[in-house]
């Protein structure tokens, strides 16, 4: 059955459609699309399609990397600053990037999804490596920490809460809290403190980006088995505020609620990022394109290489001239043109539920299953403003959130560029925790552009009571698989441990092998799988 | 449903009423909750907007008002029963005065009372009082033809139905089409029809003498609301004439800011946003204090930019000199390069420099400006922005702003900022000094005295080394009424309570600027 719009609404908002049916017909945009992925060649996949090559059909490369998404792109960046050239990457979409990719329209460039990196700790030297090919880090200090340039940090004001009827400075919503509340908030952060300035018999650090630095200890692995509210429980925090502030977050990095959020995952958010107890966060760096720009920079590193709207359907382990090579198998997405690749070694970059469905032999060579990697899908929507809306109380911010709404409030694309007036693009984000939408997924992929346009309009209503007034248009990208779920037991389950140990000649690189899906993250296992595949065509060279 | 609507549309018996459908005093009952709670709503709104706290004044407000009609109530049953028509015809007048003129009366009141929470909680009180009399008077004079549970289900249904109709149509409709002053006008305005309305209809339950008086007063009540409805805009004049002290004499709301100019027996006023940009008396000695530094001591000043300063009076004090071939003034507000046209006496304090041929005005935001690339090099920058009160404007006062000024130097050219008051605001002023030096300039801070503003401060900045001893030009020296050589000079000379102070980094990403200036400001206000 399908939801009529009311119950749609009402669904996704978790709010009664009050009112939809008194007065004038609600106002949609005057223009707008709906986009997503395309999922059409891959279900043919799962159903047996298989188009094969002709003899002639069949290119030899060193590698090949599968996905042309943030991890596909690391790694080939990182074999091309090593000078092994002689790969390609083979993206199905015709953009590449993945959930970090983004738009453009005459006025700025806007983000599709991930939209900033925290300012790296001195240890993530590749990703500070690649900031500094961008220009964005300038310099380092003596103790090797980034220097930002000023107009790649997120510019103040950074962030409000939409609370109580009015919006507020920061995330937590401070209006009327009470002294409990705010003494559980400290306390809080003394918790925080604590683990950020926590180290094991190694030295390492409970929780750091990229998570594979972090601590295996078994007091850091134990935060895995519960969940984020369960430990806020076991502390015996109450305050209500404060667990709205730790659901957000657990929401904003991991499009989960804290009840199924890992309380390992739930920490990470915020102690991975300070540098010391104490601290601030690190600084935010942003775009107007958000993560898009690392994309465009990373793209142009591999020029022609990168292979748009090509799917592979097989990747096949096999021997040629008492060689081992791997097969990669692809279609044209367009024309349908079927085209093969002989490699030494591939980077498998895409998806780990996918790697069964594409590796011939993959569950007899490693025994390994892939069915505890569950993925969460998204909406995201770019709205274009002809103005911005009236306001009063603390100013328009680069990230706007609105307290007890699904959805994750929006960024403003126009921020980083200075322009506070005038028009701008909103980037308006909702996640769909599993437990909002049981039941109705089906009927959530179905629904239309006018049903979602409702959805955001509605949200942000709340806020800005004359925004249908002031957006010309609004689009709507569908993420489905989006991002790795991290609930209890996940990241230190076996499954995610061994999915990143290579199978004969194929490595693996993707966000989802660390559990939680981050640029960094995607980013770490690129430039890893890279070297691991360096070192095995050194070797052979050798 | 329906029956119960048949039973109510039934006429009412003739004799102690005239004829009406019952419909009809229902929907008396109905203007009345609603209007009753809409003022509730104002009161409330009004209370938290200018006070702050909403959560204190909400409650403060709500909580009066509710045991006020409950003192209404109780105050209803002393009214005798052969007056009991007229008291609510009076009441319904009251209410429409009192209840009608709330909301221009309170923001006038915050403007010119030190009492402001007295006149608030006064004025809540008495319209909750009045409101409070309403439906005991009404339901006492229904009872005569109802029996008493269809009375008081009835009734109170309407009043009900009314009270949803006001917390629906306050935020959605009344507030963001009409605004808070007229929002109250409108409801005074039902308030007193429903008081005419009633002489007719209980027209019999009256005194006849005083009828033509009660009609008149009414009729009297809707004109006052009708006009003041009509000029609800110059309310709001008025009310800015409280808090500046002083009359209006032009006022335009333009997409970026509110603009007056306020005149005195000494000259006229500009203030943006509230806040004082100069007065006509003494602001040569603002503005030549922040053009002549940059400008005298160049060898070549052919190209000057101005950034900010739209009301063209910087610019006045460039086009005093014969060599500058053009200038290029960049101001975010049209209405602001534009307001000489509507207002002449600025046109001619300016002497209409922003309409000299070598002028070029620029309507965009300075920090969008600068960060695209013209090529084209100034051999001076006069910036004379707002004071840093808001994250917009702290912008332009960051290094990143500066550092992009740079790409638009001559590498001798002289830059001079208007940097607040160095005696109210040291850290602000000091936190400018700093941003500069750290932005890659030398800096040389000054300060002049301007009654208007008072000690106020400058900066002097190059990417060279920057002159010891500034000079005049001759020809320009004899057209100054502040500023000789030797004043000039003296400008430098910093006084022991305007030495430096510790302050931040004035950057994007911490607009540690616009926290000093509000801290510094707000303490001194």
């Amino acid at each position: 059955m399908p939801l009529s719009r009311r119950e749609l609404i009402a669904v996704m908002l978790g709010t009664p459609a009050l009112l939809s049916g008194c007065g004038a017909a609600p106002q949609l945009p005057p223009a707008g699309e709906l986009f997503g992925q395309d999922f059409e060649i891959g279900h043919r996949i799962r159903d047996g399609f298989r188009p094969q090559p002709t003899a002639d059909a069949w290119e030899n490369v060193d590698v090949v990397i599968v996905g042309g998404g943030a991890a596909g792109l690391a790694a080939a960046w990182k074999l091309a600053r090593a000078g092994c050239d002689d790969f390609v990457v083979l993206e199905l979409e015709a953009v590449g990037g993945g959930t970090s990719r983004s738009g453009d329209c005459p006025l700025t460039p806007y983000p599709w999804g991930a939209h900033y990196l925290p300012v790296p700790l001195p240890e993530n030297q590749p990703l500070i490596q690649l900031l500094q090919e961008l220009g964005t880090v300038e310099s380092l200090t003596a103790d090797g920490a980034p220097m930002v340039r000023e107009q790649d940090l997120c510019r103040e004001p950074e962030e409000r809460l939409f609370f109580d009827g009015e919006w507020i400075e920061g995330l937590y919503p401070s209006t009327g809290a009470t002294p409990d509340d705010l003494a559980e908030l400290a306390v809080f952060r003394q918790e925080i403190d604590r683990w950020v300035g926590w180290r094991d018999a190694q030295g390492r650090r409970a929780f750091t980006i990229p998570t594979r630095r972090a601590s295996d200890d078994a007091a850091i692995t134990e935060l895995d088995q519960y969940s984020m509210a369960e430990w806020l429980r076991q502390q015996g925090w109450k305050s209500d505020r404060l667990h709205w502030l730790v659901d957000y977050s657990c929401r904003d990095d991991y499009g989960q609620s804290a009840e199924r959020t890992s309380a390992w995952a739930g920490l990470h958010y915020f102690a991975a990022r300070m540098k010391a107890p104490g601290a601030e966060h690190q600084p935010l760096i942003t775009w107007p394109e958000g993560n898009g720009r690392l994309i465009r920079h990373l793209s142009e590193r591999v020029g022609a290489r990168l292979k748009l709207g090509r799917a592979v359907t097989q990747i096949r382990p096999t021997t040629q001239a008492g060689e081992d090579v791997v097969e990669v198998v692809t279609v044209a997405k367009e024309s349908q043109e079927a085209r093969g690749w002989r490699a030494k070694s591939v980077i498998f970059a895409a998806p780990q539920f996918l790697a069964p469905r594409l590796i011939d032999g993959f569950t007899a060579r490693t025994g390994r299953k892939v069915d505890e990697f569950e993925y969460g899908s998204w909406f995201v929507a770019n709205l274009f403003l002809k103005n911005r809306p009236s306001e009063r109380h603390y100013p328009l911010c680069w990230d706007n959130v609105i307290h007890n709404s699904r959805s994750l409030g929006y960024v403003v694309a126009t921020h980083q560029s200075g322009s506070d007036y005038g028009p701008t693009v909103w980037t308006w984000y909702y996640p769909f925790s599993e437990a909002n939408v049981r039941g109705v997924r089906e009927q959530l992929l179905r629904a239309t552009w006018a049903d979602l346009a409702e959805v955001v309009l509605t949200d942000l209503e709340q806020a800005h009571p004359e925004i249908r007034h002031l957006v010309t248009r609004l689009d709507i990208f569908r993420w489905g698989h989006a991002m790795i779920y991290p609930k209890p037991g996940f990241l230190t389950g076996r499954q995610r441990r061994e999915a990143r140990l290579p199978d004969g000649r194929i490595h693996f690189a993707n966000t989802d092998l660390s559990g939680i899906a981050l640029f960094e993250e995607a980013f770490d296992h690129g430039c890893r799988a890279a070297e691991e595949v360096l070192a095995s065509l050194t070797r052979k060279g050798a | 449903m329906s029956r119960d609507f048949r039973r109510g549309s039934d006429t009412m018996s003739a004799g102690s009423m005239n004829r009406a459908p019952f419909v009809l005093l229902y929907l008396n009952v109905l203007v009345i909750a609603t209007c009753g709670l809409v003022y509730e709503l104002l009161a409330g709104t009004l209370a938290s907007y200018l006070l702050g706290d909403s959560v204190t004044q909400f409650s403060l407000v709500i909580g009066l008002y509710l045991s006020a009609m409950g003192a209404g109530a109780w105050v209803s049953r002393f009214v005798l029963d052969r007056v009991v028509a007229r008291c609510f015809i009076e009441v319904e007048l009251g209410v429409a005065l009192l209840g009608g003129f709330s909301a221009p009366l309170l923001f006038l009141a915050f403007a010119r009372v030190d009492l402001f929470g007295a006149v608030l909680y006064g004025l809540v009180f008495a319209i909750g009082l009045l409101v409070g009399l309403e439906l005991p008077l009404l339901m006492r004079i229904l009872k005569e033809h109802l029996d008493f549970e269809d009375l008081v289900s009835r009734v109170l249904t309407f009043d009900y139905i009314g009270a949803l109709f006001a917390s629906l149509l306050f935020p959605m409709l009344l507030v963001p089409r009409l605004g808070l002053v007229r929002t109250s006008l409108l409801c005074g305005f039902l308030n007193a029809a429903v008081g005419l309305w009633g002489t007719s209809l209980l027209r019999p339950l009256l005194n006849k003498r005083g009828l033509n008086g009660l009609r008149g007063r009414a009729c009297l009540i809707m004109g006052l609301l009708f006009a003041a409805f009509l000029k609800a805009d110059r309310l709001t004049e008025l009310a800015e004439e409280g808090v500046l002290g002083q009359a209006i004499i032009h006022a335009e709301t333009t997409p970026y800011q509110r603009l007056v100019l306020t005149t005195n027996t000494n000259g006229f006023q500009l203030y943006l946003n509230g806040h004082l940009q100069f007065n006509s008396t003494d602001e040569y000695r603002y503005h030549e204090a922040l053009v002549h530094p940059a400008l005298s001591p160049l060898k070549s000043r052919q190209h000057v930019l101005v950034l900010g300063g739209g009301d063209g009076l910087a610019v006045r004090e460039i086009l005093r000199y014969s060599s500058v071939k053009t200038v290029t003034l960049v101001d975010l507000d049209p209405g602001m390069t534009t307001l000489a046209d509507r207002f002449p006496p600025l046109a001619e304090l300016s002497r209409s420099a922003l309409k000299d041929p070598r002028v070029t005005v620029i309507n965009e935001d300075a920090f969008v400006w600068i960060g695209r690339d013209s090529g084209q090099r100034f051999d001076a920058v006069v910036i004379d922005f707002p004071d840093p009160g808001t994250f917009a404007i702290g912008k332009l006062y960051t290094t990143r702003f500066y550092r992009m000024l740079r790409e638009r130097l001559q590498p001798d050219a002289l830059v001079s900022v208007q940097c607040t008051s160095p005696l109210v605001a040291p850290r602000s002023f000091w936190c400018i000094v700093g941003t500069m030096e750290a932005a890659g300039y030398q800096v040389r801070p000054y300060h002049a005295a301007v009654p208007s503003f008072g000690e106020w401060g400058y900066v002097l900045a190059s990417l060279g080394p920057l002159p010891e001893q500034l000079t005049l030009l001759p020809d320009v020296a004899s057209q100054l009424r502040f500023l000789t050589e030797d004043v000039l000079n003296g400008l430098f000379d910093l006084p022991p309570d305007l030495k430096r102070v510790d302050a931040e980094i004035n950057q994007l990403n911490n607009q540690a600027l616009v926290q000093y200036y509000d801290q510094e400001w707000g303490a001194w206000k």
